[in-house]
């Protein structure tokens, strides 16, 4: 890939797109019309308009807030609407997958639905009681940290890149990257009460991250999620159950968590 | 015929944006059995891509702030069209529905002393958008999804598409679609339905809107007898994206203004001083240097022009780039990177500065966003009772976008969220009560079942005909040219002819392939709603010979004084015609009148 350069005019592009489902399928070669600030979801809209009217694929936003029309293009997962083409160079051909780690339904639609599967067990959101005034008060430093998971979009690109998903298939054993970031957004929640540990390190099972950061690469919101989500989690996991000193504090002292603020 | 699945709810909610969701729990709630209908993934509702905040008089940053406050500026910002009740609820419950986001799990930005944090927004007079950074809707469309995941009773259908309200005996008694996954037809018996399917954006060239903003709602209450209202009202959102031609219209946050971001011309002049409404006048500074000492907390200063409501500032920019003071692109400029630090910026508007960086390559914390008018939302839809939400169709009730009444001629920005909140809550509550108190189910029409069914299929019977992507193309190219942000009779008259001209083309619509995720058959299908809109849209904009809020004419350039006391109302003839009628405005109780001494909504608008 070459750096972004000011782009001029339309050019002709070659682009080879996956089309079928699980039974059959093949890369599709399309020619389009590409003008300037083309992004990848363009094209194949252009495609869908002109030459293949059943050509599937998700979108709504087109401005990467609905994390929809995750693929994977050249090779990497990213999102077609923030993919610029003139970001290729002028010869590239550009091929565009499905996520890989999710069944094909089809061309570029895959079936996300185990994710919204897994976002069931997590325990809800449970607050504390409200303040004598009925409020909560929290301080804007306190919330940083959980704000910056709770930007995620649900692209599951994380999921995608995840190689305990991508390649060994753990999905029976494994959350994968996104809910770690879900569980770790209700988990570090200055309000929240609930006891998430057991279900990370059981139905999760973060021990199975070997923290590659894949995730954080491919994440088009920037989160952090291995250093900030990931390990944090693996820590409270570790000294709730592996570390001698800390079990005998929870015996001691009753407490279920962690103190507030110690990841 | 098709094959088709059969589910039963009591309550059937079409949508899930902020409003789908929030009544999908409050039906749940209350006992009923709930089926929520996603035309995308949950959590991908168009309640995403809001920005700015949600306005509720919280009063946790002005003390001064109250709902007959907020009342006040919504009613001035919808140049008194709303139905004041609405409004009125709205003001009313908007903080409490805040609050609960908040016990729910949102996580809004705070202020110092640890409350939720309100910023500045147009039309309302004080600090009054709960926000979470600009990702506010993301907060909220998560915060609901999850908290709906976790009701009981509360079952969610996804890639499904309603094609369909059934009415049996003058009532609603389910509705017709088809999953998009697999192209299978579905058909929901319910005891009552609840639209909440927002607006119609797609049928405009220039729209900061989705592909699922295609009026489906709207036009699936009018095809079933309900009277839509206020359909002229449509709101060309000041600042779009201008530049690449790719990313036209998508969404640049009022939050910007409201942090302090100007609007300036290609001669460098901050126009909008010249375009202060006389009602706005006394509220609103005069000189840049008042502006300034406002936004860095003079409490004696009032606010920048650029904080007028959104069809003012539209407008202006238009008007400057009429005057030949466009940027090379068409548009004017937005400014924030002279009032904030970098830092504040990628803070307070992180996804402005990565929109612009990635998909325009402008820095924001250095350079001037090029913006201009994009259209974003429509104030008219599905008329209902301001407590329940219903329709004049008895089980059908509507909230959110699709419904109309509550924004009047312009919708505040902040209140889009806000209205979700409190009419959603009303509308599922509304449906609930009804499903209960219905002595008989009402019993499906299959005869109509199956007439629907061949409608559906239709497209894909064809051997030849129209391709449907070039329909909706032709259609946007003509509701954008001829009932775009300013209109005239003639024009609007030629465009409301091609409309009906389409109409036909679509009866032509053919699709290629399979019903299995088929994007060319969707966009078939999809047409009768958007073009049903946009005729709703047309015939109302010729008939209000008037400029009001979103309204915008040049042939008739004020105010009404007559014009001002009514709604229009559309509803299908029983000769199957699209009526339109005049109603005169609910009465404003005294108390309330009170609010508004001295001031009158018959003058010049600009």
């Amino acid at each position: 890939m070459q750096p972004a350069k000011a782009e001029t005019g339309t050019i002709s592009r070659l682009m080879r797109v996956f089309r079928g489902d699980q039974k059959r399928s093949e890369l599709k070669e399309f020619t389009i019309n590409q003008h300037p600030g083309m992004v990848v979801l363009d094209a194949i809209h252009q495609i869908q308009a002109e030459q293949a009217g059943d050509l599937a694929c998700r979108w709504n936003c087109k401005a990467g807030k609905c994390g929809s029309c995750s693929a994977e293009i050249n090779g990497r997962p990213r999102l077609m609407c923030m993919t610029r083409m003139g970001d290729f160079a002028p010869g590239e051909t550009i091929t565009v997958r499905p996520m890989k780690t999710f069944p094909v339904i089809k061309d570029l639609v895959t079936d996300v639905s185990w994710n919204y599967e897994i976002n069931k067990k997590i325990k809800p959101f449970t607050p504390k009681p409200k303040n004598a005034d009925g409020t909560w008060r929290m301080q804007q430093y306190e919330v940083d940290r959980v704000q910056e998971f709770r930007k995620c979009i649900e692209c599951f690109l994380c999921q995608d890149v995840c190689h305990v998903l991508r390649d060994h298939d753990k999905k029976s054993e494994f959350g994968g990257p996104r809910f770690f970031v879900r569980a770790a957004s209700l988990e570090m929640h200055p309000l929240d009460t609930a006891d998430r540990v057991p279900m990370i390190k059981e139905s999760l099972g973060v021990g199975l991250c070997n923290i590659t950061k894949c995730c954080t690469e491919v994440c088009p919101e920037n989160i952090t999620i291995t250093d900030n989500a990931i390990i944090p989690l693996k820590e409270r996991v570790v000294s709730r159950y592996f570390d001698p000193l800390a079990a005998l504090w929870q015996k001691i002292s009753g407490l279920p968590k962690q103190p507030r603020g110690g990841a | 015929m098709a094959n088709y699945q059969s589910i039963e709810h009591d309550v059937l909610i079409i949508g899930a944006g902020g409003a789908g969701i929030r009544a999908a729990i409050e039906a749940a709630e209350m006992g009923a059995n709930v089926g929520l209908i996603c035309k995308s993934l949950l959590g991908k509702a168009h309640t995403v891509m809001a920005e700015g905040g949600m306005a509720a008089a919280l009063g946790n940053v002005e003390s001064k702030d109250n709902w007959q406050v907020h009342f006040r500026d919504t009613m001035r910002g919808g140049k008194m069209l709303n139905n004041w009740r609405m409004a009125q609820l709205h003001a009313q419950e908007a903080p409490d529905r805040a609050n609960e986001l908040e016990a729910y799990g949102a996580v809004f930005d705070r202020t110092p002393d640890g409350r939720i944090l309100q910023r500045n927004f147009g039309g309302h007079l004080y600090p009054r958008l709960a926000h979470v950074g600009d990702r506010t809707g993301l907060e909220m469309i998560r915060t609901l999804q999850d908290k709906a995941v976790h009701t009981k009773g509360l079952e969610v259908h996804m890639e499904c598409t309603i094609y369909k309200l059934l009415v049996n005996d003058g009532r609603v008694c389910g509705a017709i679609g088809y999953w998009r996954q697999t192209g299978e037809f579905v058909v929901f018996k319910a005891k009552a339905v609840v639209i909440a399917t927002g607006g119609i954006g797609k049928s405009f060239k220039v729209t900061s809107n989705s592909w699922e903003y295609t009026g489906d709602g709207h036009a699936m209450a009018y095809l079933a007898g309900a009277d839509l209202i206020d359909m002229e009202f449509v709101q060309f959102h000041p600042t779009g994206m201008m530049w690449p031609l790719s990313v036209k219209g998508i969404l640049v946050t009022e939050g910007v203004r409201g942090e302090g971001g100007v609007l300036r011309n290609n001669k460098g002049e901050r126009f909008m001083f010249k375009y202060v409404p006389e009602q706005f006048k006394k509220d609103y500074a005069d000189t840049e240097d008042e502006a300034r000492r406002w936004l860095d907390g003079d409490k004696t200063a009032r606010r920048p022009p650029e904080l007028l409501t959104r069809d003012v500032v539209a407008r202006a920019i238009n008007a400057e780039v009429k005057a030949g003071r466009g940027t090379p692109h068409g548009g004017a400029y937005l400014d924030i990177a002279a009032a904030r630090s970098p830092d504040y910026i990628k803070r307070k508007l992180p996804s402005m500065y990565h929109q612009f960086k990635e998909l325009a390559q402008v820095d924001i914390t250095k350079e001037a966003m090029e913006v201009g008018p994009t259209t974003h939302y429509i104030m008219g839809g599905v008329r209902v009772n301001p407590e329940t939400a219903e329709s004049t169709v008895p089980g059908i009730f509507a909230a959110g976008e699709a419904a109309g009444g509550m924004h009047g001629a312009n919708r505040l920005g902040g209140n889009s969220l806000s209205d979700l909140l409190v009419f959603g809550r009303r509308a599922g509550m509304g449906a609930a009560n009804y499903a209960k108190n219905l002595k008989t189910s009402p019993a499906l029409n299959q005869a109509d079942i199956d007439a629907t069914l061949k409608e559906m299929t239709a497209p894909l019977d064809r051997v030849s005909g129209e391709n449907p992507y070039t329909i909706a193309q032709d259609l946007q190219e003509t509701m954008q040219t001829h009932v775009g942000i300013i209109r005239e009779e003639a024009e609007m008259k030629e465009g409301l002819e091609k409309v009906l001209k389409l109409k036909e083309r679509a009866s032509r619509a053919q699709s290629s392939g399979t019903r299995a995720y088929n994007p060319g058959w969707n966009q078939a299908l999809d047409l009768r709603a958007m073009l049903t809109c946009s005729e709703a849209i047309a015939r109302a904009a010729i008939e209000r010979k008037e400029s009001r809020g979103g309204h915008t004419r040049n042939d008739y350039p004020d105010y009404d004084k007559d014009l001002s006391k009514v709604n229009f109302l559309i509803k299908k003839t029983t000769a199957g015609e699209m009526g339109i009628r005049k109603e005169p405005l609910p009465q404003m109780p005294a108390e309330l009148q009170e609010l508004f001494k001295g001031e009158s909504n018959a003058t010049s608008q600009s």
